[in-house]
């Protein structure tokens, strides 16, 4: 069996990163598996965690009186889920539920929060991939706001 | 250059304001509609209203007739949607150049469609089907607007025995099992050999580009992506002027192009 | 080739024995202020003496110094109304008991004869060949049109202030394809045209004219009045650069220049159908009030109008900037890769029918200048 540092490396996610800050992280996680239907974190619920989606499918979710949850965005393995864990104050801003059985790495962001105080350079590297992160998912909801497959829309601009 | 005349044989509705029709040529005695290439269209004339161009979306190897998908939206489209099983119309086509399946050849070959764009891609799909062993694998990544806005969802399960399918929606429901968010998300992610890589595109064109950003950000040469572009056709014969993009006449140029010849013209906006 | 001379008192006799061909005659007429083309049955209806001032947006027929037959520029019309109809019903469809009957119209081409063709036109006309014709569709309509049409041209010795055709290779001196070619020449003691046929039926119509073989002296004056219109236009005030246009347009389509000629553009049109080679078409389709009978009818259309660039949700090209720089970059770059040559004659039409002054070789300066100073 790998061991978790493994299986982080094997991520897209982690791609690059010192071995030495690999190894920390590593001993940060402990693997987990969520079955279909399961909540991986529930809106406004302290947010000291962080998961690396092995395999499996997670939905980032907002519950809606009268209509009940509503799926945003769909997560996969190779995708990283919850950023909440890095800004106070420390919520999770939406839900996450397992679409199906997911096998994860639970992080400790508690933890690795004080380190990277610590270690400036283990909190850039970080910093960096979870930028990255952030700015997929804005663009992808960028995306979707445009309703690109809709062409029922005003004219458009000038174009210039 | 005068219709000839077709009749409905079918009418399907993939979902409100989306139909399908198959047709069939009123002068079938005389053999059988010209042949057409994948990403081939023919101009369609409801009786009175008008003719637009609507892409062919059936299989090559069906000699008997032509099948078309189309949205409603103009005047034009608004009169072929009242069309009925056994309700005439005017065809003139095929025109225009299509997909090259030479390209594919011993290829991994990507299809990706958005929306209305898995139409003109669908032809394709069967013929690359008919022949797997010519390429060395077919996927297709497909987006939508929602579930209930996907064309062609039978076939799609078909479909997914032999090939890989990933699905992606704006906006998902309680029975969907796909992605929600948008299709560069499951491009990105892919796993491919970017030089043995080829990829055919049809969508609108804003999600066109972004999925050609998502393509080269991966290595795929410029020359191995395949578009199909929309303009104002309204002779299909290059003589009307109304569907210049640059000096490309969509109609007879394309509607198909490789980007490597066009990529010039695709990022001028208002062109 | 064997130039004669026809003395200027049988130009009547041309007409007669091309009309005598069975040909109908169209020719410059003077009309609501214009010299226009339009059908001649006599040198009578040719606008004699007449010459023409043009500049930017300004047109005025005025009295000439001679009585010349030919003495003006181009005006507002050009040939290709009578090759490429303004409109012409293309096929009409009826309901029947148990169908849809579809039929081409197919009007019989009459025998038509171009009088005084000048040299950028003739240079339109095979440019819209090349369009209709020679591309890989061709349009049988214009094609039958255009077999049918004698052309007599006319070597320009009277250019206006608009012309640039020196610049675009396309004039003043008749090079392209033609029947006949006339050059007129007029003085205080001469009145004549040197004449040459350049084709079997152009030969068969010299055959029937009182000729008298030209002399040295004739070819001279003809060259020399010929020689002074290359001048005048040389000297004149514009030039286009036709070597490096494509390159500068294909270089610049985000230039500033498209923003301030927008300001000025009405969108009207006036400059493509003026246009000698715009061939824009559009179709319409209509129904009558039964229900039961449908035409398709085919109509000039303008890349200036909003509807044509239209595709599902609006117009690819929504404003004037775009559609400026559609048109003059179709005109004088892409035309050159679709059709293998400029898509402009230096005519000078569109500058002179543009209601606000907008002149073509200005506008690629402007554009050249603004590269330069960016």
């Amino acid at each position: 069996m790998k061991n978790l540092a493994q299986l982080l490396r094997e991520h897209p996610f982690f791609h690059g990163m010192d071995e030495e800050h690999l190894e920390f992280i590593a001993r940060c996680g402990q693997n987990c598996i969520f079955n279909r239907g399961e909540y991986i974190a529930r809106e406004n619920a302290p947010a000291d965690q962080f998961y690396v989606i092995r395999d499996g499918k997670v939905a980032v979710e907002s519950y809606v009186p009268n209509h009940g949850s509503l799926c945003l965005q769909t997560l996969h393995s190779g995708d990283i889920f919850g950023w909440s864990w890095l800004f106070p104050p420390y919520l999770w801003t939406f839900d996450g539920r397992a679409l199906d059985e997911v096998h994860a790495v639970r992080l400790d962001g508690k933890c690795l929060r004080d380190k990277c105080d610590e270690d400036p350079k283990l909190g850039y590297a970080l910093m960096k991939r979870f930028a990255r992160i952030v700015t997929d998912r804005l663009h992808t909801t960028r995306v979707q706001l445009m309703d690109v497959y809709n062409q029922q829309r005003p004219p458009l601009d000038s174009g210039q | 250059m005068t219709p000839e005349v077709f009749r409905v044989e079918q009418r399907r509705e993939e979902f409100p304001g989306t139909f399908t029709l198959r047709i069939r040529g009123e002068r079938a005695k005389n053999g059988s509609p010209a042949e057409f290439q994948p990403g081939q269209f023919n101009m369609l004339y409801a009786f009175g209203a008008g003719e637009i161009a609507i892409s062919l979306s059936g299989s090559p190897r069906d000699r008997d007739g032509y099948v078309h998908t189309i949205r409603t939206h103009g005047f034009v489209s608004q009169a072929l949607e009242r069309l009925q099983a056994g309700d005439l119309l005017g065809v003139r086509g095929p025109f225009g150049c299509g997909w090259p399946l030479s390209a594919a050849k011993g290829k991994e070959v990507l299809i990706i469609a958005g929306g209305l764009g898995l139409a003109p891609l669908r032809p394709l799909i069967y013929n690359l089907l008919g022949d797997t062993q010519s390429v060395r694998n077919i996927r297709l990544f497909y987006g939508a607007r929602r579930p209930d806005e996907m064309l062609y969802r039978d076939e799609l399960a078909q479909w997914a025995g032999s090939m890989e399918i990933v699905q992606s929606v704006d906006h998902g429901d309680a029975d969907w099992a796909g992605h929600i968010g948008v299709i560069t998300g499951p491009l990105a992610g892919a796993e491919l050999d970017p030089q043995n890589t080829v990829a055919f595109l049809c969508g609108p064109e804003v999600m066109m580009r972004f999925c050609i950003q998502t393509l080269t950000a991966k290595a795929v040469p410029e020359s191995a992506i395949y578009l199909s572009m929309e303009r104002n056709m309204k002779c299909a014969t290059g003589h009307c002027g109304h569907c210049q993009w640059g000096p490309n006449f969509v109609c007879k140029d394309g509607p198909v192009f490789n980007f490597a010849g066009v990529q010039s013209w695709f990022n001028i906006r208002a062109l | 080739m064997c130039e004669f001379v026809l003395q200027a008192e049988h130009l009547e006799k041309l007409i007669q024995v091309i009309r005598g061909e069975g040909y109908q005659m169209l020719g410059p007429v003077l009309r609501d202020g214009a010299i226009v083309y339009d059908q001649i049955t006599t040198t009578q209806d040719l606008p004699r003496g007449w010459s023409d001032s043009q500049e930017k947006g300004f047109y005025r027929v005025e009295p000439g110094n001679t009585g010349a037959y030919f003495g003006y520029a181009v005006g507002p019309t050009s040939w290709k109304k009578f090759l490429q109809l303004p409109q012409r019903q293309v096929w009409r469809a009826q309901k029947t008991d148990d169908g849809l009957d579809f039929v081409q119209i197919v009007e019989e081409a009459p025998a038509l004869a171009f009088l005084g063709i000048r040299s950028c036109e003739l240079h339109a006309i095979g440019i819209q060949d090349r369009v209709f014709v020679d591309d890989q569709f061709c349009n049988e309509d214009y094609a039958h049109r255009r077999d049918r049409v004698l052309m007599i041209a006319v070597n320009c010795t009277s250019p206006a202030a608009t012309c640039f055709c020196t610049s675009m290779n396309t004039g003043p001196e008749v090079t392209a394809n033609t029947d006949l070619a006339l050059t007129e020449v007029i003085n205080d003691e001469e009145h004549y045209f040197l004449i040459a046929s350049e084709s079997y039926r152009g030969g068969q119509i010299l055959q029937q004219l009182p000729l008298t073989p030209a002399a040295e002296r004739h070819l001279k004056a003809a060259e020399s009045a010929v020689q002074s219109a290359v001048y005048k236009m040389e000297q004149g005030p514009r030039s286009l650069d036709r070597a490096g246009v494509k390159d500068l347009l294909y270089r610049n389509y985000e230039s500033p220049a498209w923003d301030l000629v927008a300001e000025r553009c009405l969108s009207c049109a006036n400059c493509t159908m003026a246009c000698p080679t715009c061939f824009c078409s559009d179709v319409q389709d209509t129904t009558d009030l039964s229900g039961e009978h449908a035409e398709r009818w085919e109509r000039w259309d303008s890349c200036f109008t909003g509807d044509f660039s239209y595709i599902t949700g609006g117009s690819v090209r929504p404003d004037t900037r775009s559609r400026y720089r559609q048109w003059m970059t179709h005109k004088l770059a892409t035309w050159h890769d679709q059709f293998g040559s400029s898509g402009c004659v230096g005519c000078g039409r569109c500058i002179t029918w543009c209601p606000v002054g907008i002149d073509i070789t200005e506008e690629v300066q402007r554009i050249q200048a603004m590269e330069t100073a960016l």
